[in-house]
């Protein structure tokens, strides 16, 4: 597998449009002679497949939910960063490109984050233009606040709402390229598979999930911008229909998975609170702006909050992280939330949960001002466990939210397969080990809206491609072998349940192993057991998984199955990745790799690699290989948020 | 924590061309903290491991924002308390030997696909019809240098925080659109950049919603009360007299 990122040369303020005026175009009246596929319609997908048909390509779109506009990209909440420095505070392209990096603990690539900072400042241009109702200040400019792991408040936000507001606006972009025939839209399909022909991508096959029906699509690009794979651990802040399905069949067609054991679990969730449990709630980063977080100082205190005097209570990020304070980064909130409730100090009647407490903040801005800016986070937060914010203070706990890891792309966003790009959460290229908040929103939409059409035109000016009508051999063979995976699927279900398994209790049991062996803390020989115990899962799923209803039909059952299976096949390179990444960086705490002070200790020397896993044959191992990270203009240093 | 003993009735319907019917379904030990669509998981568990087919329901961020789910619920789209979609009904709600009837949100033009999953597009095929400020990707002028006051943002925002979800138009009683269209309509229309098009926008969505087969505001108001983002029926007036403006100087 041959990992070139085509980084361009030169001073990095400089690569970016350099890279542009290098890279081939597409002359205007050509364009209308490729097709591109574009797979998910979040941030990434919507925002590509508005701006690739605006271009004149003829576009295809697909997504999994009745309407593009549920893809999960809505659920963000609470803003979006740009280096606009509006507020004269200190920011610059420079400092937002600093952050990143330093956020994702030196493990991303120098040239991608910064173009990133580059473009953030266009995104927000893009959505005032397209009549997002970002907030406002007084005088009608644009507001912001502060997120975590920056000193300067350049977050853009819609309420607590602004991932909404942002998918809305890409949807009517993508809507408005529908109504004018130039993306033909594709709902309830899910893809199940990658076509390559002489090597190269070329198509897709889908489910039609309202009759059952297998599709061939084929094109000259095909995009993916479906996701992360939070869903692996059945239990997270992910939409029940995201999984890694797209990327994992494209990852089996030859495409490298980069860095798959990094996954960023969230400081502020509601905590579980029963088995029954479908998926957990995320509470704005945000709130940690004007919330304190906190625990009684004595283990075992079982007082009720209000109970807990001043001096008995430990605000252990503003004591041990002074200038950062509760606004450090999500994985040392999370680290740090952890280790308290590990220690006995946790909250609520499991012990799993922390304080976040805003009677401060009420106290200091009044009640309006604080429901002004958090009322529909306070809102949510009642409807779901009964207490009021206002009143007594949150309770929270980590939990898995976003992938940093994901198929390996170049600088074009290309992946190892020529002609497969991947956009937003579904590649690996900007938040190295950890993501900072406010930058997922940023990463898809930069992707989407301004690098992925120069990476397109780039692609298609540099290669001829054969026609193709979609009826070839591999379209055929991958059609069968998809159909021959459903019976497969089905086969143990002719006979009736009894004695067999639900998809979803399998699915519970491998979100079990995963969050424990392979969760907010790793360790070898956890690690290993998990490897131990992973092949016994998957034969029990193919063995005894019980699927009602057939292939050929809507089959909700079915779809959640197809999902768990490529789950349990992930999480092979999930856990080895963690095993071979013997430091700690980022969200990846290896107990074996830490400071004196129970922080993430990175091991430069050996680890300043991206690994990317390539699939090998049945009976072998996956196999490894490593992007080198060239550190030309920073210099990774320990972080510190002290 | 406390459980409590449920008799579901829940609308069963093969496909949009069979007859459907309201089947009886026992549910014991329900956690009133789960939310309603854990509760319809474990029914669904617990009919799988029957050997039974399981209610078909549309659901996915379960998290109240991406409007996917959605029933009518002892006949109130996403049933009794204000202002939350189905996902975000807590069980808390109910009290032990109730019986709950859960139909899917019903109208002329979201035809029912299986149980409780109906076709909402032509809410899609609304947006796509001028739901948008038509700008293509970039050369777009910098954020701020269309000022807006503060006030007019916040109720643009009130509009724009629809989630498509079609309570509004399962409860209306005549089957119409109106606060979902009102809502982009008003979204726009309340901001500089919606201007231009203003006009074109309400003659082609009203023109779209018709050709959809939703019918019209009569005030009735239920709409309002079931919109689990509250949205307000002031956006129906200001559709209307956008469309009637633009009816007016456009013809």
């Amino acid at each position: 597998m041959e990992l070139n990122s085509r980084v361009p040369s030169g001073p990095l303020a400089e690569k970016w449009n350099n890279h542009k005026f290098t890279n081939k175009l597409v002359n205007p009246a050509n364009r209308r002679k490729y097709r591109v596929i574009v797979v998910g319609t979040g941030l990434a997908g919507a925002s590509a497949s508005a701006t690739l048909a605006e271009q004149g390509y003829e576009v295809q779109t697909f997504c999994i939910q009745d309407s593009p506009r549920r893809a999960h990209s809505i659920a963000a909440q609470g803003g979006i960063n740009a280096a606009k420095n509006y507020q004269n505070d200190g920011d610059s392209v420079h400092r937002l490109f600093y952050d990143t990096i330093k956020g994702g603990d030196f493990r991303a690539r120098e040239a991608n984050v910064y173009r990133l900072a580059e473009v953030s400042n266009e995104i927000i241009d893009q959505c005032v233009a397209q009549g997002v109702p970002f907030a406002r200040e007084y005088g009608g400019t644009l507001a912001n606040r502060s997120f975590g792991g920056a000193q300067v408040s350049r977050t853009f936000y819609a309420r607590g709402q602004t991932g909404q507001q942002l998918l809305l606006g890409a949807y009517s972009a993508l809507s408005r390229q529908i109504h004018a025939g130039k993306v033909t839209m594709y709902n309830r399909r899910e893809m199940m598979d990658l076509v390559l022909i002489e090597g190269r991508a070329r198509g897709i096959t889908v489910r039609d999930i309202m009759t059952g029906e297998i599709e061939s699509y084929y094109a000259d690009v095909v995009i993916l911008a479906t996701g992360g794979y939070g869903n692996a651990y059945y239990l997270s802040t992910n939409a029940m229909a995201s999984n890694v399905t797209a990327a994992w069949r494209a990852h089996k067609r030859g495409a490298g998975f980069a860095n798959p054991s990094f996954v960023q679990i969230h400081p502020t969730c509601i905590p579980v609170h029963g088995d029954y449990q479908s998926k957990l709630t995320l509470m704005s980063e945000s709130l940690r702006n004007d919330g304190r977080v906190w625990v009684p100082l004595k283990a075992g205190d079982s007082r009720q909050a209000s109970e807990i005097p001043e001096e008995e209570r430990d605000y252990y990020l503003e004591n041990k992280y002074p200038s950062f304070g509760n606004l450090v980064p999500r994985d040392v909130a999370s680290r740090n939330a952890k280790e308290q409730c590990d220690a006995g100090k946790g909250v609520g009647n499991t012990g799993l949960a922390v304080y976040l407490d805003f009677a401060e903040a009420i106290k200091r801005d009044g009640e309006e001002t604080i429901l002004k800016k958090y009322g529909n986070l306070f809102q949510m937060y009642e409807k779901i466990t009964d207490s009021n914010p206002v009143k007594e203070p949150m309770l929270i706990y980590p939990a898995v939210h976003y992938t940093m890891g994901g198929l390996w792309v170049d600088y074009d966003l290309m992946t190892t397969i020529p002609g497969l790009f991947a956009i937003g959460e579904c590649n690996f290229s900007d938040h190295g080990a950890n993501r900072l908040g406010a930058s997922a929103l940023m990463q898809g939409l930069a992707d989407g809206y301004f690098i992925i059409a120069t990476s397109v035109a780039h692609y298609l000016g540099t290669h001829s491609l054969e026609k193709v009508v979609g009826t070839e051999v591999p379209f055929k063979d991958s059609k069968r072998e998809v159909e021959d995976r459903i019976d497969k699927l089905l086969k143990n279900s002719f006979d009736g349940p009894a004695g067999k398994l639900t998809v979803d209790q399998i699915h519970k049991e491998l979100g079990h192993l995963l969050w424990d062996y392979c969760g907010m803390s790793r360790n070898k020989e956890n690690l290993e057991k998990a490897l131990e115990e992973l092949p016994d899962l998957v034969n029990k799923f193919w063995d005894y998984v019980y699927i009602p209803g057939s292939g050929k039909d809507l089959n909700q059952s079915l779809e959640r199955a197809g999902r768990v299976a490529d789950f349990l096949e992930f999480a092979e390179i999930m856990i080895r990745d963690a095993l071979s990444r013997e430091e700690s960086c980022g969200c990846h705490l290896r107990e074996e790799s830490q400071t004196e002070e129970n922080e993430a200790k990175r091991d430069d020397e050996n680890f300043t690699h991206v690994s990317v896993w390539e699939h090998t044959p049945p009976g072998e191992f996956p196999k490894m290989h490593k992007e080198d990270l060239v550190f030309e203009f920073v210099k990774p240093s320990q972080r510190s948020y002290k | 924590m406390s459980t409590i003993n449920l008799t579901l009735k829940i609308w069963r319907q093969e496909n949009s061309d069979s007859l459907g019917s309201l089947e009886i379904y026992p549910l014991d030990n329900v956690h009133t903290d789960m939310s309603f669509l854990e509760m319809l998981d474990i029914l669904n568990e617990k009919l799988t491991k029957e050997g039974k087919s399981p209610v078909a329901f549309d659901h996915d961020c379960r998290e109240g924002i991406c409007g996917m789910c959605g029933a009518v619920v002892d006949g109130i789209a996403h049933g009794p308390e204000k202002e939350v979609t189905l996902c975000q009904l807590h069980m808390r709600n109910f009290s032990s030997g109730d019986t709950i009837v859960i139909e899917p949100f019903r109208s002329r033009a979201f035809p029912v696909k299986k149980d409780l999953l109906v076709d909402r597009s032509s809410l899609d095929r609304i947006i796509q019809s001028g739901g948008y400020i038509s700008v293509n990707t970039g050369g777009t002028p910098d954020g701020n240098s269309l000022p807006i006051p503060s006030n007019e943002a916040e109720l643009s925002m009130d509009a724009a925080a629809c989630i498509g979800c079609g309570a509004c138009v399962a409860s209306c009683p005549n089957g119409a659109a109106m606060l979902f269209t009102s809502a982009k309509i008003s979204q726009l229309a309340l901001l500089p950049q919606g201007q231009p098009e203003q006009k074109k926008r309400a003659l082609a969505m009203v023109a779209q919603m018709d050709e959809e087969g939703f019918g019209n505001c009569t005030n009735a108001r239920e709409c309002e009360a079931v919109c689990p983002k509250g949205i307000s029926i002031r956006n129906i007036a200001r559709l209307n007299r956008e469309y009637l403006f633009a009816t007016l100087s456009e013809g």
